[in-house]
């Protein structure tokens, strides 16, 4: 398995391939189809991200010393972004997943989805994703 | 040709080369198809009898470019852009004349008096309000909202019931349950038809001797109808209810006569009728401001002060405690000037120009749904595009230049009642143009296509 640095690297590498915003959505949106989907029973109340304009619910099961993170959203632009922040982070370690930066979003030219009062909430998701870590970390240990 | 001679002799001989050089008869063409569309602006133009071009002029940030794309700016129901003419009554109040008012003695005070007072002299005669001191200064719609509801336990006892209809905004919706909670009475709730028109048959169904006060916006933020607020208010006071009208949505888009409207209260956005933020407008009949409490306590709003009791102010200072936005309050009146100065009757008729051609053009994209389409509403079009989530063609439309908006617009009930998610709005002013639609729709269109 790549570290989170190498897939993030991968993950800025084929970004870099499109020379504007429209082919990078484009490619967004088809990344957001690859999406390891949530259960459909696990899509409750309490796995909804808060401070998204749209629905994205998370689930994040430690298997072995690794979290496998799942997900899915109402919204196609949404769940590219998360799947780009899954396909780096799960399958990692706790640890790595509470370290890891996530430069490589402002990298790929979504800087804008950075922003904390951004609607889609891309900060709310990366900050659950490492409460997740977190939360596991303390089992691994 | 003779046209494109006259204009090449103004240009310098560089240019005068690349107009006569073999690319002359591409240009020429280009000419024409840009006095086609100066033609049929003009045309437009006349309709309305408004000068767009001139207006828009007035309005700088109309010149800026968002994401590499013009700026089309469609979330005028959010807030409104301001003429230059506001802009500049900003920095001239903080360049000539900053003071506290009311109160000093020296000539920068009262001259900061005599421009707030004025400015609410004008507020009063351009929403024909009977007294300036009917004319409270606050901080914004929403406070506004909540100085009456705060104290509105005066008119609405234990048992009674408060009425307000399901196409509120959240801040006409829970200072009103506030209340309720506070002095245990039943907040009823006017349903919605299908159309987005309130159901008005299960209204007057509602209306009882319980029925303490009647609070309704009078256009709907989230879908633009205009409520019969006129049919609402005479009907609630059969039955001595207090009325509340949130003007929010109207203050900046229609005539309004607030004597013959005869609602107790009525409340304004001063940001949503170009002017400043941070300024909002409380009217109440007279009888019915003095009998409301104080909302909040401090200088100016009193009359004597001891440590046993405290007198209060007569109108407008009852309502106004500590130092109030005095260049927001003045830049608001340069807003009426200027919205005077277009006159508040054409406004509305080109804003329902473009409300009606835009919403025959968002028709004619495949799968749209628009909520609320009637023809009596402001000109606002709210709506969805097949299953499409608001919130990605909202983002796309965004990288394309065009501000809509998307989500609940703070009307969760509203959303509820359509089982939508959220939708897109689309809110027009009258600097806004039908070619600026169609560039929105194009761009709509486009993130149809990437979407699905």
């Amino acid at each position: 398995m790549a570290s989170i640095q190498e897939i993030q690297e991968e993950i800025v590498e084929e970004f870099s391939m499109f020379d504007d915003w429209m082919q990078r959505y484009e490619y967004m949106i088809d990344l957001g189809k690859s999406l390891p989907l949530i259960d459909e029973e696990l899509k409750t109340e309490d796995r909804i991200i808060k401070g998204c304009q749209s629905k994205v619910w998370v689930n994040a099961e430690l298997e072995s010393d690794k979290i496998a993170f799942t997900a899915d959203s109402d919204a196609i632009i949404t769940k590219g972004i998360i799947a780009i922040l899954i396909r780096a982070w799960s399958g990692q370690k706790p640890a790595d997943i509470i370290a890891a930066n996530t430069d490589f979003i402002d990298e790929i030219g979504l800087k804008e989805h950075l922003s904390p009062t951004r609607a889609n909430g891309l900060v709310s998701m990366i900050k659950q994703l490492k409460m997740y870590a977190v939360a596991y970390q303390t089992q691994v240990n | 040709m003779i046209f494109l001679d006259s204009l090449s002799r103004k240009r310098d001989r560089k240019q005068n080369y690349y107009y006569f050089s073999n690319i002359v008869s591409r240009h020429f063409t280009w000419s024409l198809t840009r006095l086609n569309v100066l033609i049929n602006s003009l045309d437009r133009t006349f309709a309305s009898m408004l000068d767009i071009k001139k207006i828009r002029a007035d309005f700088p940030i109309l010149n800026r470019e968002v994401n590499g794309q013009p700026l089309i700016y469609f979330d005028n129901a959010a807030t409104s852009q301001k003429p230059q003419q506001v802009i500049d009554k900003i920095v001239e109040y903080y360049t000539m004349y900053n003071a506290n008012i009311h109160r000093g003695v020296h000539a920068l005070s009262q001259e900061a008096t005599d421009l707030f007072e004025q400015s609410r002299e004008k507020l009063r005669a351009f929403f024909n309000i009977p007294l300036a001191k009917q004319v409270i200064f606050t901080s914004g719609n929403t406070y506004s909202i909540n100085a009456v509801a705060s104290g509105a336990h005066v008119f609405v006892k234990k048992g009674d019931e408060v009425i307000v209809s399901a196409v509120e905004h959240h801040s006409n919706i829970v200072p009103w349950q506030m209340l309720c909670e506070r002095v245990d009475a039943t907040l009823k709730v006017i349903p919605v038809l299908d159309n987005g028109q309130l159901d008005m048959d299960a209204y007057h169904k509602l209306l009882n001797d319980k029925t303490a006060f009647v609070v309704v916006n009078h256009v709907s933020n989230a879908l633009g109808v205009t409520n019969p607020v006129k049919e609402i208010i005479d009907a609630a006071h059969e039955f001595d209810a207090m009325t509340l009208i949130d003007g929010a949505q109207s203050c900046g888009h229609m005539k309004l006569d607030l004597q013959a409207l005869d609602a107790d209260f009525y409340t304004m956005s001063g940001h949503k009728m170009c002017g400043p933020t941070g300024i909002g407008i409380l009217y109440g009949k007279e009888e019915a401001l003095n009998a409301l409490p104080p909302y909040q306590g401090g200088g100016e709003m009193i009359d004597q002060v001891t440590f046993e009791r405290t007198t209060y102010a007569g109108l407008p200072h009852k309502f106004e405690a500590g130092t109030p936005n005095i260049a927001g309050g003045i830049a608001l009146g340069a807003a009426v000037d200027y919205l005077n100065h277009i006159g508040m009757d054409n406004i509305a008729a080109y804003e329902h120009e473009l409300l009606i051609y835009g919403t025959e053009q968002i028709k004619t994209i495949p799968g749209a749904t628009i909520y609320g389409d009637v023809t009596d509403k402001a000109a606002v079009i709210s709506f969805n595009v097949a299953s499409l989530h608001p919130y990605d063609i909202g983002t796309i439309v965004d990288k394309l230049g065009v501000a809509v908006r998307t989500g609940h617009h703070c009307a969760q009930p509203v959303m509820e009642r359509f089982e939508i998610p959220g939708t897109i709005r689309a809110s027009f002013a009258f600097y806004n143009t039908k070619e600026e639609i169609d560039v929105m729709v194009q761009a709509l269109q486009r993130a149809v296509n990437m979407l699905s």
